[in-house]
């Protein structure tokens, strides 16, 4: 079953269009990830999906709402954490909390045990104002505010942007443990290496989707020959693939070139000699699976995707 | 080789909170010298020292061999800055962000429209000079940000998180001019939260709490903590720190 539907959707902004006929279906208990950069339109399907703005064209459901004509039911039904801190800052903690549970008609104690793990952490700054709380604990705020009134489907807009590699892998912890109470959860990241955290992605670019699946299965999709290439001199070596007659692509992955050849082979022999020709010294080449970042770049430099 | 940067037991209070507690670094010219740190931590209030946009509470620090306390004028005419939420003007157009950092960075007049053709041909974007940068897709905002931010040839460039929320191959070709700038002899001091990117850099130093605790090649602190990844490194280092 479906928790949300999306059929053919499109938004433009005068002349700008942000999401480009987009067609996806995230199931109930699903941790589905939207997955792309700044401008790749995932802001502009969320704020559709909680009725927010009106699409231009297409439909879409959530719960079996429609977006638009279900709306003030659909709003019940859906927790939203907007991307931006969209709390009120000159409340405490706890007004904010029982603000946002009052709106919904319901009460912070009624739903406590919903939010008591993440609220814990926070209630030692109850009456401290929510300006006033560190960028951690704002978020912990707002992902209370979201869930307080019970919701069955949780959209999380870019909650991790910007926070660091530790407390990204905290969130994450959380969100996995919302998800598995049952609690269907759309979360949006540019960071590629939180796809893996998802059930099922999509990827994202200048308001299209390139791709839906399993991580692992988005990743078999790559089927090019890829070798991870390491020299002496960096730059130099960037230079030098760039320019080799094999080479597709070249980009810096960590302390490894990921090389792309094109198809109807080079070895890893023959790419070795082709540097030591170039002077290069200490090469280390080796073939390698792709990883999520290798696969959205190649779909990324495909002309028309395939989604 | 000389010294990009010099600091010794710089630290910072803000009232009884101490931001930055006594870090000791030297920065080498020439060098990609990444800033790393969980939230908090203290990397911005280090990072506005060495600007001279704030006074230390104690400690010595030089930049670009000018005294942080005594000299902060002559640090921010010597070097570049560039930072994710601070760096173009929207609602100008490319050229004229470019003229206008021209003629805040100290250029002569007759020197900018020459600077102005040249970044606009490194970059690829002569066909949006006079379109404003609003209109600019990020990756191309971040691209001529760093540009900007060289445009007097600074001996240093502070960069604050300059590829958050960037396509990953933006962010590679973003990295591209990192390299190309370094290899020129400019020092590039770089925070970011993309674990891979501290792999790029020539050194990494890690703050926890304040205080620098690790500081060295990333293949030395794989090598030190005896682990395969620049991201299992700041794990350990940075676990257990509040990031309240």
């Amino acid at each position: 079953m479906d928790a949300i539907i999306i059929e053919n959707v499109s938004k433009s902004y005068g002349e700008a269009l942000a999401v480009a006929d987009v067609s996806l279906s995230i199931r109930v208990g699903e941790l589905f990830g939207l997955i792309g950069p700044d401008g790749a339109g995932k802001t502009t399907l969320f704020k559709i999906l909680v009725t927010l703005l009106l699409p231009d064209a297409g439909r879409a459901t959530v719960v079996g709402r429609d977006v638009v004509r279900d709306y003030k039911d659909l709003r019940q039904r859906v927790g939203y954490m907007p991307g931006r801190f969209s709390l009120y800052p000159d409340l405490s903690v706890q007004e904010n909390l029982a603000f946002f549970a009052t709106v919904f008609g319901t009460t912070i104690r009624q739903n406590y045990h919903l939010i008591q793990e993440i609220y814990s952490q926070l209630e030692p700054f109850k009456n401290r104002r929510a300006g006033q709380l560190s960028g951690g604990m704002k978020q912990k705020l707002a992902l209370c505010c979201a869930l307080i009134h019970k919701p069955e489907v949780l959209f999380l807009d870019e909650p991790t942007t910007g926070v660091d590699a530790v407390s990204r892998k905290e969130f994450w912890d959380m969100l996995r443990k919302l998800n598995e109470r049952g609690l269907t959860t759309l979360v949006s990241t540019p960071y590629m290496d939180e796809a893996d955290r998802c059930d099922r992605i999509a990827f994202m670019q200048t308001g299209r989707v390139l791709a839906v699946d399993q991580p692992s299965v988005i990743t078999n999709r790559f089927r090019k020959p890829l070798f991870a290439v390491r020299a002496a001199d960096t730059y130099r070596l960037i230079q030098d693939l760039r320019q080799a007659p094999f080479t597709e692509s070249c980009y810096s992955f960590g302390e490894f070139l990921h090389l792309t050849v094109r198809s109807g082979g080079v070895t890893d022999l023959q790419i070795g000699q082709y540097l030591l020709d170039k002077n290069h010294r200490n090469i280390e080449i080796q073939p390698i699976q792709p990883g999520i970042e290798d696969t959205f770049m190649a779909l990324m430099n495909q002309p028309e995707p395939t989604a | 080789m000389g010294k990009a940067v010099i600091t010794n037991q710089l630290t910072k209070k803000f009232g009884d909170f101490v931001a930055t507690n006594a870090i000791t670094f030297d920065v080498e010219q020439g060098e990609i010298f990444g800033f790393l740190g969980a939230n908090g931590a203290g990397k911005t209030t280090a990072m506005r020292m060495l600007c001279g946009l704030l006074k230390p509470s104690s400690g010595q620090a030089s930049v670009a061999g000018f005294d942080v306390y005594r000299q902060s004028e002559k640090i921010k005419q010597n070097i570049g800055y560039m930072s994710q939420r601070f760096s173009l003007y929207e609602d100008l157009t490319v050229r004229e962000n470019i003229r206008f950092y021209g003629g805040i960075y100290g250029l002569r007049r007759a020197e900018i429209p020459a600077k102005t053709d040249q970044i606009l041909a490194k970059l690829g974007i002569e066909s949006v000079a006079n379109s404003l940068v609003a209109a600019l897709p990020l990756g191309w905002k971040q691209k001529l940000a760093f540009s900007v931010a060289l445009l007097h040839e600074p001996k240093i460039v502070f960069l604050d998180e300059p590829t958050g929320g960037v396509d990953p191959i933006t962010r590679r070709q973003f990295w591209d001019l990192i390299y190309e700038a370094a290899h020129q002899g400019t020092t590039v001091f770089v925070t970011t939260h993309y674990m891979d990117e501290a792999e790029y850099c020539n050194r990494v130093s890690i703050m926890v709490d304040g205080r620098m605790k690790a500081l060295d090649t990333p293949a030395g602190l794989k090598t030190a903590y005896g682990v395969d990844s620049m991201d299992a490194v700041f794990q350990i280092l940075a676990r257990g720190t509040s990031t309240k």
